[in-house]
């Protein structure tokens, strides 16, 4: 004992030269890996707030929309002339001329069609909806004249939020130095302002930036999420109790499993694929329709939900399962009574992340024709629809400048369901995770 | 129990899955750079209309045709847009699959631009400069008789009347329409200047192809994928940069990047609509004739479609940066488009 001790210089006040170098070194070697550690973790954070910081601070105006208050007078004799009161008379009304009428009254000395025609492009091409919808919801408007923010063109807007310079020639942007002058005219009299676009959230996709909204998509990811759950809940959660509790242990399971473990790693475009060729070509069902990407998606999580599962039911100790046979209960009912129930929180977490990752992809839906311009909100699973992902997409390929900031807006939503939806697997996590 | 209730609910979906056969809206397959103009006319279809808004989308031409001619039927595209004219193949493809007749609707053109940053000067090239920039062997003699990999690396290399600068131009991936179009009107326009290619045309046209249509993969080439929006983003970030893109992205973004001049004229509404810019080419859609009157509205699509207000010169389509054709044109097309002519090849 005591020759160790001095051959390794422990007990020794005077430690050896060599042994204080090495210590140094290791000491040194130490506080660097650290390092790397933090450097890591910097990177990366400081590439997430890059991130972030650049969609909210492109997307963040997006919620606003300019408009230019106008007095209109809404015609009987271009609404319903006959007086007849029919809702469909008075949906078909020339709605388009009244707005452009409030705007020449505005504007009183502008004469000549070019001129005049430049003074309505101030203005969305949506605003007859805009008014028919006001007299849709209230008829006794007819034949009054109301003060109406009307919907500002997306040229007007991007002027108006700094996106298009007004210092740069005329000949470089969309809008004209008269029409800018007009603006300013209107803007003195408190006649152009910014208000927070509930369009954004309620209508669907529109070639007019100004009018495209963020509703249609959500909708199309919701009913495809609804299919998605209700085919991988059952099937991940049967799979994953027959492969742990109940399946032999042969060449056959340890098959299956590998399979399984390599499906989890498959890209997703395959999928789409697999998609296209049996749903759409040999079974035949609708394409763009958010079932047939609920299915695929479903083919997607469900390695990840069996995989998570059996992690999940494999925690449960093996005491609980032999104390419930012990008293009598069969295999199923120990399955039923104990196994499940408390896997249950593990396997919901799985879910939910699986969930948040399909709700994400885009590639497999390319295939089966949901990467598509679709103006009409979905009813069902079976109507044409998009998803949020894929709206984000073709935004990002308009070439109108003000589908930027929208691709930002509709990021930072993406981006708030996900956040929900870990905050729920999370949550469950926390909540009713046991711990033996 | 919540096991079984669940799949219940799946099986209930299947089986409404079946049920619904019948289409009421139209479906429209197609190029990405028709795409922008038929999603307009589509969305101004579904507002001004009775009918539902056609749903779009966008596969590329290639795609779009190989969907359209996959079959008659509910589950098969109405009408399909591309960037090109439809390919003889493609014609005996639909016509194998039962796709018979077909009408041809030419709806405007478009322009190639060769753009930089305002921040740099604009440039005035030819189709020659261009062919002698990107492709991947250039001639290594006067009359192109011989060829060489390309070893120019600064524009001033090629002719020093360009600036002193490198080489170096984004531009969309092989599988663009935009792609085959440039390498098409551009490359292959400044190729044909060469007396030698040019007779290679006659012996060996699947050479001739290579050698003019072939673009150089040594990095003077950028591949910056499908999305016009993020060329012009980089060619903003980086001055000596060059981008090829549609020209609705010029025109929506002339306050940060500038066309060259190919040939002297600079690609312009105008120029190009009269024909004298040198890289423009047609838009096409195609119209399926035994799904008129199965799935409601078609005809009115194509009527919305090449109504003034939709295609003219002061249409809404002319705002979004399509090119019309010429007045005289319009009136004919129009007619035959809803006539459904059949497509003459």
């Amino acid at each position: 004992m005591a020759d160790i001790a001095r051959d390794m210089d422990i007990s020794s006040p005077g430690r050896s030269e060599s042994y204080e170098l090495r210590l140094k070194r290791r000491n040194a070697t130490e506080r660097r890996f650290r390092m790397y550690g933090v450097i890591a973790i910097t990177l990366a954070i400081s590439a997430l707030a890059v991130l972030l910081i650049t969609i909210v601070s492109k997307g963040s105006s997006a919620f606003t929309q300019a408009h230019i208050l106008a007095e209109v007078f809404f015609d009987p004799a271009e609404i319903d002339p006959d007086g007849t009161g029919d809702m469909k008379v008075i949906a078909k009304g020339n709605y388009a001329l009244l707005a452009k009428r409030s705007l020449y009254d505005l504007f009183p000395e502008v004469e000549g069609r070019r001129d005049k025609r430049a003074l309505t492009r101030i203005m969305s091409s949506g605003t007859d909806l805009q008014l028919r919808d006001m007299v849709l919801d209230d008829p006794s408007l007819i034949g009054t004249t109301q003060p109406v923010w009307l919907l500002a063109s997306d040229d007007v807007d991007m002027l108006w939020k700094g996106h298009i310079s007004r210092d740069v020639p005329e000949s470089d942007r969309p809008i004209s130095d008269q029409q800018v002058a007009w603006l300013d005219q209107l803007a003195e009299q408190g006649q152009v302002d910014r208000f927070f676009s509930t369009r954004f959230f309620s209508s669907g996709d529109s070639r007019e930036p100004e009018l495209a909204g963020i509703w249609g998509a959500v909708v199309g990811s919701f009913w495809t999420m609804m299919v998605c759950l209700l085919l991988t809940v059952p099937v991940g959660v049967m799979s994953a109790i027959y492969l742990e509790e109940f399946a032999p242990k042969n060449r056959w399971t340890d098959l299956v499993e590998v399979n399984i473990n390599n499906l989890a790693a498959v890209p997703s475009i395959v999928f789409g694929l697999l998609g296209l060729a049996v749903f759409l070509n040999f079974f035949g069902f609708p394409r763009s329709a958010p079932l047939v990407g609920g299915m695929v998606l479903a083919l997607m999580t469900l390695p990840t939900i069996i995989i998570a599962g059996r992690a999940a039911i494999k925690a449960v100790p093996p005491s609980i399962r032999e104390a419930a046979l012990g008293v009598g209960a069969s295999k199923m009912q120990v399955v039923l009574h104990h196994v499940l129930p408390l896997a249950m929180p593990g396997m919901m977490t799985g879910t939910i992340i699986g969930m948040a990752q399909a709700l994400g992809e885009t590639a497999p839906l390319l295939m089966i024709g949901m990467v598509a311009f679709i103006v009409d909100i979905p009813g069902g699973p079976l109507d044409a629809a998009t998803a949020l992902p894929v709206q984000i997409y073709i935004w990002a390929d308009s070439p109108e400048r003000a589908f930027v900031e929208k691709t930002s807006a509709a990021i930072m939503i993406l981006l708030g369901f996900l956040i929900t939806m870990n905050a729920v697997a999370v949550f469950l996590r926390k909540r009713f995770e046991r711990r033996w | 129990m919540t096991i079984k209730t669940c799949a219940m609910a799946g099986l209930a979906v299947f089986a409404l899955a079946t049920a619904a056969e019948a289409r009421d809206q139209i479906r429209i397959v197609g190029s990405s750079t028709v795409f922008p103009f038929s999603t307009t006319v589509a969305e101004q279809f579904g507002k001004t209309s009775d009918f539902k808004t056609p749903v779009v989308e966008s596969t590329g031409s290639g795609g779009g045709l190989k969907l359209f001619c996959s079959g008659l039927g509910v589950e098969h595209p109405d009408m399909t847009n591309a960037s090109r004219r439809i390919k003889e193949s493609e014609v005996e493809l639909c016509a194998k699959n039962g796709v018979a007749d077909i009408t041809e609707v030419k709806v405007g053109f478009d322009g190639i631009v060769v753009a930089n940053s305002k921040e740099a000067e604009q440039s005035e090239i030819t189709l020659r400069h261009l062919f002698l920039a990107l492709a991947k062997d250039v001639p290594a003699n006067e009359d192109g008789s011989e060829l060489m990999p390309n070893p120019y690396e600064n524009w001033s290399d090629i002719d020093p009347s360009l600036p002193n600068k490198a080489i170096e131009v984004l531009g969309p991936p092989p599988t663009s329409g935009t792609r085959d179009a440039f390498a098409e009107l551009a490359l292959e326009g400044g190729c044909k200047t060469f007396e030698g290619i040019k007779a290679m045309k006659k012996e060996d046209k699947k050479k001739y192809k290579a050698v003019c249509h072939a673009i150089r993969e040594d990095g003077a080439y950028v591949e910056a994928g499908e999305n016009d929006v993020l060329i012009v983003q980089k060619l903003v970030a980086n001055p000596a940069a060059y981008g090829v893109f549609g020209f609705s992205f010029l025109d929506q973004s002339a306050d940060k990047v500038q066309g060259s001049k190919i040939g002297g004229i600079e690609p312009t509404f105008e120029a190009i609509s009269d024909g004298s810019y040198p890289v423009s080419r047609s838009l096409y859609f195609y119209v399926k004739d035994a799904h008129v009157g199965v799935i409601p509205g078609m005809v009115e699509f194509i009527d919305e479609f090449t109504s003034e207000s939709a295609w003219g010169p002061d249409g809404y389509l002319a705002d979004k940066g399509l090119i019309p054709l010429p007045d005289d044109d319009r009136g004919t097309v129009r007619d035959q488009a809803l006539n459904l002519a059949p497509l003459m090849m």
